[in-house]
């Protein structure tokens, strides 16, 4: 049962990891969005869609950073001082998306608000993207020695590759983000963002295709595991079949089953991701047998890894319980009230 | 400069900014919760006002603490590699707890408590509020027991050696209940709620002295003053007992503190003092035999000092002790005034008392001021070590990031934090300017201000 420990907990990292890329993630999208709605009270019904929830999506980062420290200290101390520049950048994002929508709702002026719209957006596009090229990076490997400490400048971790994913997040997560809004709007509104996710998924499906093509190509260890059991292709379909989904929901007026479906896409590239890089957590392009960071000899002791589970027994359930609460509370369309931004 | 040394600014910047807005939440947050728990029992639709007015203010102030929090997920990754892989199964679990109890009730049910006004029954709504400060209270909690363990290990034994020592989890409990975590615990808290009562106290003599919301202001500043009274002694309590800990677990510090390079019999408490760390000397002020009698209840038995100690393991000796002072006179400037502002108030005669309402219009910097140099006291004061005894902090650094990175990054950090926060204070001063009342926020509501003319 032990050496189960330190899976179980990949496993825990791998689900919070989709549940921040599917919660945050359309905050996010929404975030990209917003510059093309064009009045305030639009802008307003954006910020708004997600200004009870953004918070406590946010909070799935500390989970899964939380949980890297707990589970895997190695890896955590490796990518986190190894990717400094890229997760610097990340830090700005956030905190300059935060007071983005915290403050643009603080006074009604034209070069405030117009600002503050400005800063929201390209905050959020910089998360997305960011988010594609960490996981991108680690799909390709980085230059990890003996001591697991690696050299990377400014543009290491700026390859082909990893922009390629980089930009393929980017336009996953504005699909979902156009979807999501779409349940949270009605009329001409709704209208227009119809056009706009359907462009989204368009394009979305597009850098797929090159991001699959290249993968195939340059990424050979994705693919080895998936040629052992062909049957783990079926996850790389089941994410197309369900982002294609979207768009007949989306067609057909049901919403609400288009942002699953949408959900649904988002995890199975996760699980793609773990199927093609476990049990490897970091890979080290220098030697990936030797000197890689994987589950099991970067996982804490047997120890802390049974507190944790503990933890996630007594603490997960209710995450998720008050989760679904709060968003039934707030669920159905936008209503402006004076407790709005 | 070094990367270590780079890193250590960094840091203290980080955590400094950050820590400006969490006590703030945790001292609101309790508020927050009596007010509406008046506006639940007495139905007096001022309470509910007066909570609107203060759930404004903590949303800002929570806003910027979680976007500054978020930092300090990163900051050990980033910077302190080594230390965070040599702690990693240590500190993992405690800031699990944290994220997954603490920091989830708040933010989850921050939105309910903001938003929810018209969406959910008053008492739901009370629920949530509590939740909130709960979530405020129990995340200072982990946080603190997580930095505890850095000052006082227990519960753990060094596995591997050199460049491959981590410290391993043998008892969870012992860990979580390290000899110093309930003692910090309990000032870091009483810290907090301070904080809280101090800027309501200052905006209640702000509106007393522009003669404003009168029927607000007058019921506030007495709960204020008195709960400000009862948490001003309650600290001096915790005080006495924290120093008791870090004379038996960390004397190094505790002489620092007083600039005591010397153990011997009577050992003299300064009240006021510079020290020369060159000559070893302190010029000050001092009360022989105090320092002896609060360590060991008896003016003669000699406090260890610096000269037990080996020379590489001191702290900066003047830092400490000033930072220590200062902490120590920012409470005597608020027991003073909330005892004035009492005595005033007793008297009814606080309100015409303008210079005695200035001075408490200003007191709401002092437990800012107190939290700040209380922690640059107990971090300082732990140097070399990173954990204390176990790992110098020259040892934790990063080894992959130089010194171009941290200046740069840190040269960001200063950037955004003086932007966050003139635009806080900015924002604070407009919503205090504006007060309670809630006129012309319907027309704000649908007014376009997008809209070309």
């Amino acid at each position: 049962m032990e050496v189960g420990l330190e899976v179980f907990w990949y496993l825990v990292l791998g689900l919070s990891l989709i549940a921040y890329t599917c919660l945050d993630g359309f905050d996010f999208g929404v975030g990209i969005l917003h510059p093309f709605a064009k009045t305030d009270l639009e802008r307003r019904t954006f910020l708004n869609a997600i200004g009870p929830v953004w918070d406590g999506n946010e909070v799935w980062l500390v989970i899964v950073g939380g949980a890297l420290f707990a589970g895997f200290p190695e890896v955590y101390a490796t990518a986190f001082s190894g990717f400094y520049n890229m997760l610097m950048t990340l830090i700005a994002a956030l905190i300059f998306r935060a007071a983005a929508i915290e403050f643009r709702s603080q006074k009604p002026s034209k070069t405030w608000r117009g600002t503050w719209d400005w800063v929201f957006s390209i905050a959020s596009l910089m998360i997305a993207f960011i988010i594609g090229l960490g996981l991108g990076n680690l799909i390709e490997g980085i230059p990890l020695d003996a001591n697991h400490d690696l050299q990377t400048h400014l543009f290491t971790s700026l390859r082909p590759y990893p922009i390629l994913v980089g930009i393929m997040a980017v336009s996953l997560f504005t699909m979902h983000g156009g979807i999501f809004l779409m349940m949270k709007t009605e009329g001409a509104l709704q209208k227009k963002l119809t056009i706009w996710t359907a462009k989204a998924i368009g394009f979305f499906i597009f850098w797929y295709f090159l991001t699959t093509c290249a993968t195939l190509v340059y990424m050979p260890h994705m693919t080895e595991r998936m040629l052992d059991h062909p049957a783990l292709f079926l996850v790389g379909l089941a994410a197309l079949l369900a982002i294609l989904n979207v768009q007949r929901e989306a067609w057909k007026g049901r919403f609400g089953s288009a942002f699953l479906s949408s959900c649904l896409g988002i995890g199975c590239f996760i699980a793609l991701f773990g199927v093609g890089t476990f049990p490897l957590l970091i890979r080290s392009n220098i030697n990936p047998d030797m000197y890689s960071l994987t589950v099991f000899n970067s996982a804490s002791s047997v120890l802390t890894l049974k507190v944790l589970l503990i933890i996630v027994i007594i603490g997960i359930p209710l995450v998720i319980g008050y989760g679904i609460w709060i968003y039934r509370i707030f669920r159905g369309k936008v209503r402006i009230d004076p407790h709005s931004y | 400069m070094d990367v270590v040394l780079l890193s250590r600014i960094q840091f203290a910047v980080n955590i400094g900014f950050h820590y400006i807005y969490p006590p703030l939440s945790i001292g609101l947050g309790i508020l927050l919760v009596v007010m509406e728990g008046m506006y639940m029992k007495t139905k007096n639709p001022l309470y509910k006002q007066m909570t609107k007015f203060w759930v404004k203010i903590f949303a800002l102030t929570f806003a910027i603490g979680v976007a500054t929090g978020l930092v300090q997920l990163f900051a050990f990754g980033t910077n302190w590699a080594r230390y965070s892989r040599f702690v990693g199964d240590v500190f993992g679990s405690a800031l699990a707890a944290e994220g997954t109890f603490a920091f989830f009730l708040e933010a989850g049910f921050l939105g309910l408590m903001l938003f929810g006004w018209e969406r959910v029954k008053p008492g739901l709504h009370y629920f949530a509020t509590i939740c909130v400060c709960a979530g405020a209270h129990f995340s200072a909690l982990w946080i603190v027991v997580a930095n505890s363990w850095m000052h006082t290990p227990a519960g753990y034994k060094i596995v591997g050696e050199g460049m491959h020592a981590r410290a391993v989890v043998t008892d969870f409990w012992a860990m979580v209940l390290n000899p110093s975590s309930i003692d910090r615990i309990v000032h870091v808290t009483i810290a907090c709620w301070l904080t809280g009562i101090f800027m309501v106290i200052s905006v209640s003599a702000y509106y007393m002295l522009k003669k404003r919301h009168h029927s607000f202001t007058k019921p506030v500043m007495k709960v204020g003053l008195w709960t400000a009274a009862i948490a001003l002694i309650l600290q001096l309590i915790s005080a006495d007992s924290s120093a008791n800990i870090v004379a038996k677990h960390q004397p190094a510090k505790l002489a620092a503190m007083e600039g005591l390079y010397k153990t011997e019999p009577y050992s003299p408490m300064n009240l006021i003092g510079w020290v020369d760390e060159k000559t070893q000397t302190v010029k000050s002020l001092k009360v022989p035999g105090l320092l002896s009698f609060l360590v060991s209840r008896d003016f003669e038995t000699p406090v260890t000092g610096l000269d037990q100690i080996p020379k590489d393991e001191w702290p900066r000796v003047n830092i400490v002790f000033q930072s220590y002072h200062l902490m120590i006179y920012m409470w005597c400037i608020m027991a003073a005034a909330t005892l004035l502002a009492i005595y005033y108030y007793r008297k009814k005669k606080l309100e015409k008392q303008k210079w005695l309402l200035r001075i408490l219009v200003a007191t709401v910097v002092c437990p800012q001021i107190a939290n700040q140099v209380g922690w640059m006291t107990t971090e300082i004061g732990r140097q070399p070590w990173i954990v204390q005894g176990l790992m110098r902090t020259s040892e934790g650094v990063s080894a992959s990031v130089n010194a171009n990175q941290v200046a740069g990054s840190l040269t960001m950090f200063v950037a955004i934090y003086i932007l966050l926060f003139t635009l806080f204070i900015f924002l604070l001063d407009r919503k205090i300017k504006n007060g309670p009342e809630e006129k012309g926020l319907e027309e704000m509501v649908y007014r376009d201000v997008l809209k070309k003319e």
